[in-house]
């Protein structure tokens, strides 16, 4: 929102700490086919224009795969083979003979792919955000338009978006794009995990910085989520200021977590992948505090065996030696389907048979991740603990322990995400080692708000007092047991919440690797006493600005250079 | 035309990587190859979206079809390929 006379100041969330100042570079969005488009009368005519857009799409592709980095180059060229596929140029020629119009032609057969392979999964699940791809390519050079998506940065940029989808990050290097401003998208987007992960700049919910022109440059600070349009020479020193004395206050300090009086609090990475795990290790973390394990899954037709997932988990434990892995349970259902587990379409996922639930039906599924996980840890003698994900009963914990235990897997724990989990920690706990809070979803089912709906960023903000009140209770129960309790949300990566998290008793943080070292000079720089002090003053705020405005009151004032 | 019949012994059918495979194989021809299912009209075998919406599964027995020099060698490649379990390579 702009907030001067000029408008020349835009607010958002920060979500990725760190400063940039460069030129604007718009994604643009998107085109929709013509509505008043004319029909096609000489469907042959039509059908050599609509073959040789094809052929365009498909060589601006094939030219960007071929300077493109490992990663992205084959999501270019799946997208060049989609654009050149005979099939699709029958299926638009189908629809011009039809009589419809170019733009509604392309877009109405790519739709018919489309709908066919939606239901298959997997693979050709894949190749439907290629076809829309190329079919947004398509349409927008027949408009007389720009592609749409990210175009090829050639200086180091700032790039602003209405929101940015995966295909459009995959090539993104951190050498030309300095920062991210997204107008939608909310602190737990893809585009603010990415920003995070790439140690990019990244503010988001920026409500009218698409109005800023392309090329105009402006300044960014991903910590306290400001955007200044041609920020003025003293601003720019301002900003660089800042950064210097970031870097100086991140400087230093590669030891365990500890608040100033020594308490400690253990920092930990989150990792999904074998190679996640080597760079994480490299890193000064205390070990894995969640491996998302269904990322050996998502792309899978059929489950990975025994064998495949031993080997990938004893990589995993090997890279860490004897620090702590915690696993998560594979954790499908709801926005992540399993091709080779899927109990069909439910009315509400997100409420639906995920988590633990999907893994009491498909007790085969689970029973081979846990063989799997005892095999690599008797090779390895890892300190592994295993936890399950969206506990909501006594009942379920039993049955998750029991089974855990009767592998001689050494440690067992639970996550808490249903609110339900929480207010009963103290029961729940009582069966099993540990317990770590999963705030993205805890806070999803607090405030019955869907994570995914940028509209309802209100609703999602991490210092929501509610889910303060809500964490406060579990960590009562921990307390209560003499169990440790850990965070491996969004919030345990923020310096200033990690600070509340540990006044109400958290023991250990996981989040992105890049985001450990601020988080470790916040709690080097106050006592525990303090950290209760603002988580108090946090939970009897009214409203999460007012909860974070008390917290960076009561703390030293270079936490304010780390956010 | 030479054509040729095959049984599709990939245990998943031909289907995500198979069909990759058999489409990449069938476009490296250079000539106009199809497929077809028993009483069914034949697609362009370098589609890839036409062969999986073809939905070939284990064991079913498809037509393949080519024309110009070379179409026979074509096709015996292409019927080896598709005689092989390619999803467990």
């Amino acid at each position: 929102m702009p907030t001067d006379g000029e408008s020349r100041t835009f607010h958002g969330i920060g979500v990725s700490a760190g400063t940039a100042v460069g030129p604007l570079v718009v994604v643009t969005p998107a085109p929709k086919p013509a509505a008043d488009e004319a029909p096609t009368t000489d469907a042959a005519a039509a059908s050599a224009v609509v073959r040789g857009v094809l052929n365009d799409v498909a060589s601006g592709l094939e030219g960007r795969a071929a300077t493109a980095s490992e990663h992205a180059r084959p999501i270019l060229e799946a997208g060049a083979m989609m654009a050149r596929d005979p099939g699709l140029a029958m299926g638009i020629d189908t629809q011009l003979q039809a009589g419809k119009g170019l733009t509604n032609a392309v877009s109405s057969a790519v739709e018919e792919y489309c709908a066919m392979f939606e239901s298959l999964g997997g693979y050709m699940a894949e190749r439907v955000t290629d076809l829309r791809d190329v079919r947004d390519r398509a349409v927008a050079r027949l408009l007389g338009q720009p592609e749409p998506g990210v175009p090829t940065l050639t200086v180091p940029s700032i790039l602003a978006a209405h929101d940015l989808a995966p295909a459009e990050t995959a090539t993104l290097s951190t050498e030309t794009c300095l920062g991210i401003v997204t107008a939608a998208g909310g602190p737990t987007s893809h585009t603010a995990i990415l920003a995070s992960q790439l140690g990019i700049p990244a503010v988001v919910q920026a409500v009218g910085i698409l109005s800023v022109p392309a090329g105009t440059i402006v300044a960014i600070d991903g910590g306290v989520g400001e955007i200044t349009v041609d920020p003025s020479e003293e601003e720019q020193e301002l900003l660089q200021e800042r950064k210097r004395r970031r870097a100086a206050a991140l400087a230093g300090g590669t030891g365990h977590g500890a608040t100033k009086d020594g308490y400690p609090v253990a920092l930990l990475a989150n990792i999904g992948t074998a190679a996640d795990a080597r760079k994480a290790a490299a890193q000064p973390v205390e070990g894995v505090g969640l491996f998302r394990t269904e990322f050996l899954f998502l792309d899978r037709d059929t489950m990975p065996t025994v064998e495949e997932q031993t080997q990938t988990y004893t990589e995993v434990f090997q890279a860490f030696g004897d620090r702590r892995v915690v696993v998560r349970t594979l954790d499908a259902g709801a926005d992540k389907p399993l091709k080779f587990a899927d109990l069909g379409p439910e009315e509400n996922p997100a409420l639906g048979r995920r988590g633990i639930r999907l893994g009491m039906i498909r007790t085969d599924v689970l029973d081979v991740q846990l063989q799997a996980l005892a095999a690599a840890y008797q090779a390895t003698g890892a300190d592994v603990r295993v936890m399950a994900p969206m506990i909501a009963t006594e009942g379920e914990a039993i049955w998750f322990a029991e089974r855990v235990r009767a592998l001689g897997l050494p440690k067992v724990g639970i996550m808490i995400e249903v609110p339900a989990a929480a207010i009963r920690s103290k029961g729940i706990l009582y069966h099993v080692d540990f317990a770590s809070l999963g705030t993205n979803d805890l806070q999803q089912y607090t405030m019955a708000a869907d994570r995914m709906q940028g509209e309802l960023a209100d609703l999602l903000n991490p210092w929501e007092p509610a889910l303060l009140d809500v964490v406060a209770l579990a960590c009562e129960g921990g307390a209560a047991m003499g169990k440790p309790i850990g965070v491996c949300g969004e919030s345990a990566g923020d310096p200033g919440m990690a600070l509340v998290l540990a006044g109400l008793g958290v023991s250990s943080l996981s989040m992105a690797p890049g985001k450990v070292a601020a988080v470790r000079t916040a709690l080097s720089l106050h006592t525990l006493a303090e950290c209760q002090q603002m988580a108090a003053a946090a939970r009897v705020a009214t409203t999460p600005k007012a909860a974070k405005a008390a917290v960076l009151a009561q703390a030293d004032e270079v936490l304010l250079d780390l956010m | 035309m030479p054509s040729r019949t095959v049984a599709i012994a990939s245990s998943v059918g031909l289907h995500a990587r198979p069909a990759a495979m058999f489409v990449q194989a069938a476009t490296a021809t250079g000539l106009p190859v199809t497929i077809a299912k028993e009483n069914g009209s034949p697609v362009d075998a370098r589609s890839i979206l036409m062969v999986m919406a073809l939905g070939a599964k284990n064991g079913e027995v498809v037509t393949l079809t080519a024309e110009g020099d070379g179409a026979d060698a074509a096709l015996e490649t292409l019927v080896a390929l598709l005689s092989r379990d390619l999803d467990a390579e």
